[in-house]
């Protein structure tokens, strides 16, 4: 398997298991053994799922991806030794952001339910058309994208969030804005677009929005 | 050695060992006890070993051997290694074993041996203590050197910070004792021993005393720049000689000279000398026993027509024993002497070889997962950290594992019995095996897998060595604790494995070779030597390529002959088939399978292969300096060549000729050196001398670089009064067209570094050293072909020094100058390689495909096409299904890269063998509950 099999779930996953840290190592760009520059999707996937990190509110200088060869071991040991020193700084996984151990594991696992949806905007809308490292960076950290990053994975990771809180129980809007420290009228938007969809239903005894 | 071609009996003689081969497991324990401590020869005696060890840590077979040391042996007084052996594997009853064998072909490959400095006391070596050779420095940055990968003085175990290294030691002296020619690896392997030096040590401070820096290596030039521009790092362009150790601190004082500041000395802490390559140590009695020329420096005796070939039929050479060589011609000249001896003995191919059965697969994918896990000490190499039988004991408690066991090697032949008894008797389905990395022992266990009635896909390696114990040799606590979680995600991995079939792909006989100069000839003709058709396939109207251009070389080799000589045996070939004027046009298929679609003199062609090999060769850069195509006195060296076949009397009267090296490389556009054009204008040089004595011949250029025995060619030039001056890139020559008294000449004005002032050279002639540049089509035949191109545009090999004729993709094979500019002699070498490379494909009946491929779950598929997008390999395709278009792999295509499973909405899509489960359940088993809750509550 290539580098660029490390797909955001086993990204996301870790986390959500709670690592503090995940390393992933890919052949030297440009240098691909075969014709496939797959490290170039690792890099893309690692843009990404910083991106989610940030959103959900994790630092993502947690998150790290090094490209070397098979001769250099002593790069690897290099970065891992680099890289360690850096999430042993951040301390264990949510502290330095100020989240709880639940909190985090919550968020994480809205964000891979959206995982799917994503796959799909990046084939569509985050492809990069040069494969250099200089494009790539150019590319994930330009404003623009952040922007529209921001406005595709924003709204649906609320609304991933919201989903998975009334999976537990009914809640009022104001309860719903409350926990996920959200503005409520955002939160009443989204509880609108959803029940158009049919994905939730007011219920009008209990004033509380349930699964449909 | 007697007997003639197809039939030679060779005597063997082998000395004793002292040990049971096959009972000794490598463990090391008698090495332990051993009370005799002798120097090292393979550590080139910095260090000592014991009368019995291992000769190095990557010896085959990894297995003990007794030396002359051994008190035993010497004195009949101790025993103690009998005593200890657990497995009764010492035996001093052994006795020297003579062996006759009886052999159609023989192959010498019997290498080089590293010039001794101490043959002459100028070198200091041996008579000052911190003077050590280049090999002795190998050693002592190895791992498994003398300080276990620390460089320190052997004389007081300081670390030395300030290091000289003196190139050309041996090498390009006429001196008695040292040899005429240039040994050709020593400034790239100094390169290498200063970055890694300073990999170790950043503080380091390197200084290089070099003559011309010969960087004509494929990618050579890059490494020399990289070399060059670390901090503390010095090359300084001067003869130095070792002129005295100080007494106290045993530094050593070397003296040299520069153009700038005159004579200097200063002092280091350590002297490194680059030695050169000498002879085999026993070419006299290798020539004697074989009946076999050698030329004037003691290596074997070729002919540039194939120096593969010693003066004796069916004997032939490969490696440095043809004369000083890098590894990777060493590589392809082995493959090329295979593939010559091929072409005498096909007859007899595969009469030797027996087929490997194994026992019928067990059906267990029914059954509960029963995991065996072997946990490997690597002799000491994981178990001098990690605490093995407490790594056991963890693995026990692990779900689904049934069984877990210590050995001493794994790899060893009783322990993979081992592994498969066991496996038979608990009923292990899965097996893991906690040792070194995957990349090297894999095939041997999934070989163990299928010994003992299991599918080979059932194996999982736990990497334990590489990524632990020889990263944490001073954490042994910690070591253990990551051996444990090593092994338990693989254990998680491992209950998700999957039974997987791997296919055999029919192999078509024939192979295709793009490409008709010597190379692509060369090669067909190797091939089809073995029986096997061959289409050649060239772009122009004749065949030749650029060999057409050049009419000697300096082996004075007559090339026209040879060409047309070879042009008449390629076409009276009944088995090759030549296609002029011909361009690909469309490449489909796969490793013993293509369908290449060619057009060729107007007609659209289809052609079967079951191999390709590329030897398109290169161009001829055309200068776009010195007046080149505006002044007709102006040439470049190719051009030059021809006229001096021609006769050209105005070049052969010239009065006065200048040449100018590196002509449109070396610089920034292409950042390499062309290799050839050093030879080229040492030898026109000659042509010329010979013809015209009192001709006035200049020779600009940055680094003379005639490698090997080109050397004796460039001081003959000098004898004869060619005049070499250096110039730099910085401060290049200028031509001007001028007349003066009715003369019409080329004025080239030049810095002369010596004499410090600018020269002004009156040239009736001006000849450049245009570069060698890739061929203009390069990019289009690595697209049909899906191969990749290096930095500089030349094919990318699939491994520069140990893969030299191969592509990273399979079936596709290159040689000559599409590789990288070459002398003739060198394509001829590399053809033959190719040729060898080509027939391990084409001599097997069929190839096996890889089970781990990916395939789609038809009900999941929602069409979207993202895994075909993600596809290099053209290996996935919609086809129609009564529930639509649905994606379907084709097997034999997929690669494995599991790209597609990583863009697959749906996760329809599956890399087998790397499942989304497995991999999963191994990221969920990274981490613990107890670490898991524990750092919550922190």
């Amino acid at each position: 398997m290539c580098s660029g099999r490390v797909d955001l779930e086993f990204i996301l996953r870790a986390f959500s298991n709670g690592q503090d840290g995940v390393f992933i190592g890919g052949c030297k760009l440009d240098e691909c053994n075969y014709v496939t520059h797959g490290n170039y999707d690792a890099l893309a996937n690692t843009y990404l799922a910083k991106r989610i990190l940030a959103h959900i509110g994790l630092d993502p200088g947690r998150l790290r991806t090094e490209f070397m060869s098979g001769a250099d071991g002593n790069l690897l040991a290099d970065y891992t030794d680099d890289f360690s020193k850096q999430v042993k700084k951040l301390g264990p996984l949510g502290k330095t952001e100020g989240m709880d151990g639940k909190q985090v594991k919550f968020r994480l696992d809205a964000a891979r339910k959206l995982i799917p949806y994503l796959r799909l905007v990046e084939r569509e809308r985050l492809r990069v058309p040069v494969k250099t490292k200089q494009a790539y960076t150019q590319f994930f950290e330009s404003e623009e994208i952040h922007r529209l990053f921001d406005a595709i994975f924003g709204d649906r990771l609320a609304i991933s969030q919201i989903m998975m809180l009334l999976g537990e129980t009914p809640l009022p809007t104001s309860e719903i804005a409350q926990q996920l420290g959200l503005n409520p009228s955002a939160v009443s938007r989204h509880m609108m677009a959803s029940s158009r969809h049919g994905l939730v239903r007011y219920d009008t005894a209990s004033k509380c929005y349930t699964l449909a | 050695m007697e007997g003639t071609l197809g039939d030679f009996r060779v005597s063997l003689k082998t000395r004793p060992r002292y040990i049971i081969e096959d009972k000794c497991t490598g463990c090391t324990t008698c090495v332990t006890y051993c009370p005799v401590q002798y120097p090292d020869a393979f550590n080139q005696e910095i260090s000592d070993n014991k009368a019995v060890h291992v000769f190095f840590s990557q010896a085959i077979p990894l297995v003990a051997y007794i030396d002359d040391s051994c008190l035993k042996l010497k004195e009949n007084k101790c025993d103690i290694c009998s005593g200890v052996c657990q497995t009764g594997a010492i035996d001093f009853r052994q006795t020297v074993q003579k062996t006759d064998i009886n052999v159609g072909a023989i192959i010498l490959s019997s290498g080089i041996t590293p010039f001794d400095p101490s043959v002459k006391d100028e070198y200091g070596y041996k008579r000052m203590k911190n003077v050590v050779t280049s090999m002795d420095y190998e050693r002592l940055l190895s791992s498994t050197g003398p300080f276990e990968g620390q460089v320190l003085r052997s004389s007081d175990k300081a670390r030395p910070k300030k290091i000289a290294w003196i190139q050309c030691v041996g090498s390009r002296r006429v001196t008695p004792g040292d040899n005429s020619y240039c040994s050709g690896v020593c400034c790239t392997y100094t390169q290498k021993q200063v970055i890694l030096t300073k990999h170790h040590y950043e503080d380091a401070e390197c200084t290089i005393f070099h003559n011309d820096i010969r960087s004509f290596g494929k990618d050579f030039e890059r490494y020399f720049q990289r070399a060059e521009a670390l901090p503390g790092v010095e090359f300084i362009r001067s003869y130095a000689s070792v002129e005295r150790e100080i007494p106290d601190s045993g530094n050593v004082v070397v003296r040299y000279a520069t153009t700038d500041a005159g004579v200097k000395s200063q002092e280091f802490d350590m002297v490194v000398l680059s030695v050169g390559l000498n002879p085999p140590k026993a070419y006299k009695e290798i020539s004697q026993i074989f009946g076999i020329a050698l030329n004037s420096h003691g290596f074997c005796q070729t002919e540039s027509t194939n120096p593969i070939q010693t003066n004796r039929p069916g004997i032939f050479v490969s490696g440095a024993f043809q004369g000083p060589t890098d590894i990777p011609e060493s590589v392809f000249t082995a493959s090329g002497a295979s593939s010559q001896i091929g072409e005498l003995l096909d007859y007899r191919r595969g009469k030797l070889a027996r087929e490997r059965i194994y026992p019928m697969e067990r059906d267990v994918s029914g059954e509960v997962p029963r995991i065996g896990v072997f946990v490997c000490h690597c002799g000491a190499n994981i178990s001098s950290v990690v605490n093995v039988p407490s790594t056991v004991d963890y693995v026990r408690t692990l779900p689904n594992v049934v069984y877990a066991k210590e050995q001493i090697f794994s790899c060893a032949t009783n322990s993979a019995k081992e592994i498969t008894d066991l496996a038979k008797q608990k009923g292990l389905n899965r097996v893991v095996i906690a040792a070194c990395s995957p990349r090297t022992l894999e095939p041997l266990f999934r070989d163990t897998l299928r010994e003992a009635g299991l599918n080979q896909y059932y194996l999982d390696m736990a990497n334990i060595r590489e990524q632990c114990s020889w990263v944490h040799a001073k954490q042994k606590d910690e070591a253990t604790q990551k051996a444990k979680d090593i092994v338990r995600m693989s254990v998680a991995r491992a209950s998700f494995l999957e039974p997987l079939l791997e296919f055999d792909l029919p192999v078509n006989k024939a192979a295709l070779v793009v490409g008709g100069g010597i190379a692509g000839m060369t090669c067909a003709l190797s091939i089809a030597g073995q029986g096997h058709e061959v289409h050649l396939v060239e772009k122009a109207k004749d065949l030749g390529g650029m060999a057409r251009r050049i009419h000697s070389t300096l082996e004075g080799l007559d090339v026209q002959t040879y060409l047309d000589n070879l042009i008449q045996q390629v076409y009276r070939n009944p088995l090759i088939h030549v296609s002029h004027e011909a361009a690909i046009k469309r490449v489909e298929g796969y490793l013993g399978n293509f369908t290449t679609t060619i057009e060729t003199e107007g007609r659209v062609k289809q052609i079967q292969h079951g191999a390709s090999v590329l030897a398109i060769g290169a161009d001829v850069y055309t200068p776009t300096e010195y007046l080149y195509g505006e002044n007709e006195r102006v040439f470049t060296h190719i051009d030059l060549g021809q006229q001096l076949a021609l006769g050209n009397q105005t070049i052969l009267g010239a009065e006065s000729l200048v040449m100018i090296q590196c002509v449109g490389c070396r610089n920034e556009d292409n950042n390499y050196c062309s290799r050839v054009c050093c030879g080229h204008a040492v030898k026109n040089s000659l042509k010329l001398k010979e013809k015209n004595p009192d001709m006035r011949i200049y020779i600009l250029f940055r680094d003379m670089r005639t490698y090997g025995f080109r050397e004796d060619a460039y001081r003959q030039a000098a004898e004869l009064g060619v005049q070499f001056i250096r110039y730099t890139p910085e401060d290049p020559p200028v031509a001007q067209a001028v007349t003066e008294g009715g003369r019409e000449m080329i004025r080239v004005v030049v810095a002369d570094p010596i004499l410090g002032q600018r020269l002004e050279l009156d040239a009736d002639i001006l000849s450049l050293a245009a570069a060698v540049i890739p061929s203009a089509s390069v990019h289009e035949i690595a697209a049909h072909f899906k191969v990749t191109l290096s930095p500089d545009n030349f094919f990318k090999e699939a491994h520069v020094k140990l893969k030299p004729v191969e592509f990273a993709t399979d079936g596709v094979f290159l040689c000559g100058t599409a590789h990288y500019p070459k002398h003739i002699p060198e394509s001829i070498n590399q053809a033959y390689g190719a040729a060898g490379r080509v027939l391990t494909l084409l001599s097997r009946d069929t190839v096996v495909a890889s089970g781990s491929v990916a395939r789609v779950t038809e009900n999941d598929c929602v069409s979207c096409g993202a895994c075909i997008t993600a596809c290099t390999y053209d290996a996935i395709e919609f086809y129609d299904t009564p529930k639509g278009k649905k994606a379907r792999v084709n097997p034999i295509l997929c690669k494995g890269d599991g790209l597609c499973n990583a863009k697959c909405p749906t996760n329809a899509i599956i890399l087998k063998h790397f499942t989304d489960d497995a991999l999963l359940h191994q990221i969920d088993a990274a981490i613990t509950k107890e670490v898991r809750t524990n750092e919550y509550r922190s």
